[in-house]
């Protein structure tokens, strides 16, 4: 697979490139070791954990040094003149540098830390949005969103008058690049689109997106949640404006996250909330803001949160994104054809590039169901909308069971995972 | 069979019923089925009105009564759902408004159903519940007005 497209190989290519072998089951147990929740019983079962798209779990790699850090580190940033905030500073900022470097950004001044995709996402709406946008404007967004890439949007556009516009998504789960293409126009002022769909797993076509708004000088930002934990992002390469991630889902601490942006774009826009750490100087006449990236990170930051995420990245480096990538397309492809040999059951997103996500119905049966017979297997997997109520909608069912694979699952969890949905479809006809 | 009289009676036949089961499948069975059991309601009833906020699955709930005397039709796309629902029912129905109001539902933990909801499944039958006493209360208010 291209780590950077998630583009999998067909055989004939695959007959012409490196052979896409399955990872030796031995690797795949040391990788497992370093991850403590795995190894526990769920209603007398071993847990199989396949919920990774909701968030991932946390090598020991990531727990050490959040544990380091608060035993021995602990210290506001930036501000003291004593030995341990200066460690502390030195550690947070080492980890802004193994961030940039993570995701191939030019420097540390366009890495801004937030909570994560969520507020990354809010915080271009409010600042870049609400400085740009003039009524009759348009955002343009795809129908495959999470709620956090449509309710930030629809509050700016509301509140500057703009209007969201929404790309069309087919039966197959994929972004309809026509209809994307005929939206964009000298009205639009900002694209923002998932990189990969947290409901159906779709990796989209982002060159070609990022490419065809910039033919018109429109910016773009990518919503890369559920891309960066499956392939090898560089925001250089791919020339996008922003991109916002969130640590959680890549085995780093809940609470933290990442928006890059451009500087030259970032250096223009206004602070988004005010506080302690972003200034300069304040006077009751007025305040100026502190540089980049500090300018956007108001009060103190979620310290631990960023040395944890650094270890999470490291942690990665070490297994590396081939190793994740065969494991996960084994893991997809293994999924997906057992689940199908099940009588009634549909799949539902059958994009060509998808990435570890699998989206089901077992016929007539509600999702909040099966999952809660899953449940009872020991198997953990997500029931629902997925946050994506206007997908679901437009693909016409309640919701889905979403099976979604980590690197550290086995196949035989998803042995486990074909013969509980088979027992739970028995259970509910 | 006399039929039982009480809250309390109800839930604890309930109770014994549940006792015969020692594997979980076949207790989940056995609440899918008396779900399937469950008396319709009528479609006018089928709104957001009469939805249950809450719930991941939707439900619906249609109050009936005559005097004192309540009782309740319920609906939900979701059968595990809908067995729960048919459980409460089962137990509820038919009861004086007043004990009603002062049920405590303990059956519930002694069926050892609780105890395999999700958090967000526990949450609906406790919206459900609540609509249930708030339903029993609006009557108790008004007969006490009556009289």
């Amino acid at each position: 697979m291209d780590t950077k497209t998630g583009h999998i190989e067909t055989e004939q290519e695959k007959s012409h490139g490196e052979i896409s072998k399955p990872i030796d089951a031995a690797v795949i147990d040391r990788i497992r070791a370093d991850f403590p929740t795995l190894h526990q019983r769920v209603h007398g079962h071993p847990l199989a954990y396949l919920d990774n798209a909701a968030t991932s779990q946390k090598p020991h790699a990531v727990l050490e040094a959040i544990e380091m850090y608060y035993r021995k580190d602990n210290s506001n940033v930036h501000r003291g003149v004593h030995t341990l905030s200066q460690r502390a500073t030195d550690a947070y900022e080492l980890a802004r540098k193994q961030i940039a470097e993570f995701i191939g950004a030019g420097s540390t001044r366009e890495i801004i830390f937030t909570r994560g995709t969520t507020e990354s996402i809010n915080l271009v709406a409010s600042s870049l949005g609400g400085m740009i946008l003039q009524p009759g404007d348009e955002i343009l967004i795809s129908a495959m969103e999470h709620h956090s890439n449509i309710v930030p949007w629809q509050l700016i556009c509301s509140k500057m008058g703009a209007v969201l516009q929404v790309a069309h998504v087919t039966e197959d789960g994929e972004l309809d690049i026509q209809d994307f293409r005929s939206k964009l126009s000298k009205k639009t002022k900002l694209v923002a689109i998932t990189h990969v769909s947290n409901s159906l797993g779709t990796i989209n076509p982002v060159e070609q997106i990022i490419a065809d708004a910039h033919a018109l000088n429109i910016p773009v930002l990518l919503d890369g949640a559920q891309a960066v934990p499956h392939l090898q992002v560089d925001v250089r390469d791919l020339g996008v404006d922003f991109y916002c991630l969130s640590s959680h889902k890549l085995f780093g601490p809940t609470g933290f996250g990442i928006l890059y942006g451009k500087e030259s774009i970032l250096d223009r826009m206004p602070p988004y909330q005010g506080g302690g750490d972003m200034i300069d100087q304040v006077d009751f006449s007025g305040t100026t803001f502190n540089e980049l990236p500090h300018k956007f990170e108001a009060g103190t930051p979620h310290i631990a949160g960023a040395i944890g995420f650094a270890a999470a990245l490291q942690y990665v480096e070490k297994v590396g994104f081939d190793v994740i990538q065969r494991q996960e397309a084994d893991l997809l492809a293994y999924a997906t054809e057992g689940l199908s040999s099940i009588s009634g059951l549909r799949i539902v997103g059958q994009a060509q590039e998808k990435a570890s996500v699998l989206s089901f119905l077992v016929g007539k049966s509600h999702p909040y169901d099966v999952g809660s017979i899953l449940d009872r297997f020991g198997i953990a997997v997500r029931t629902g909308h997925h946050c994506t109520q206007p997908l679901m909608k437009l693909l016409g069912v309640p919701g889905t069971v979403r099976a979604s694979f980590a690197f550290y699952n086995t196949r035989s969890e998803v042995d486990r995972l074909v013969e509980a949905v088979g027992q739970a479809g028995a259970m509910l006809a | 069979m006399t039929a039982p009289t009480t809250i309390l009676s109800r839930a604890q036949s309930l109770v014994e019923e549940f006792e015969l089961f020692d594997d979980w499948m076949d207790k989940y069975q056995y609440v899918i089925d008396l779900g399937k059991e469950l008396e319709p309601i009528d479609d006018a009833f089928r709104t957001e009105t009469h939805k249950i906020q809450g719930c991941q699955s939707q439900v619906w709930l249609q109050p009936c009564s005559q005097g004192r005397d309540i009782w309740f039709k319920a609906d939900s796309d979701a059968q595990i759902t809908k067995g729960l629902i048919a459980i409460l029912l089962r137990v509820l129905n038919h009861s004086d408004v007043s004990e009603i109001l002062q049920s405590e539902l303990s059956f519930l933990e002694e069926l050892e159903l609780k105890e395999h909801l999700s958090p967000t499944r526990k949450n609906g039958l406790d919206a459900m519940i609540k609509q249930i006493k708030l339903y029993a209360a609006a009557i108790q208010a008004s007969d006490s007005i009556r009289s």
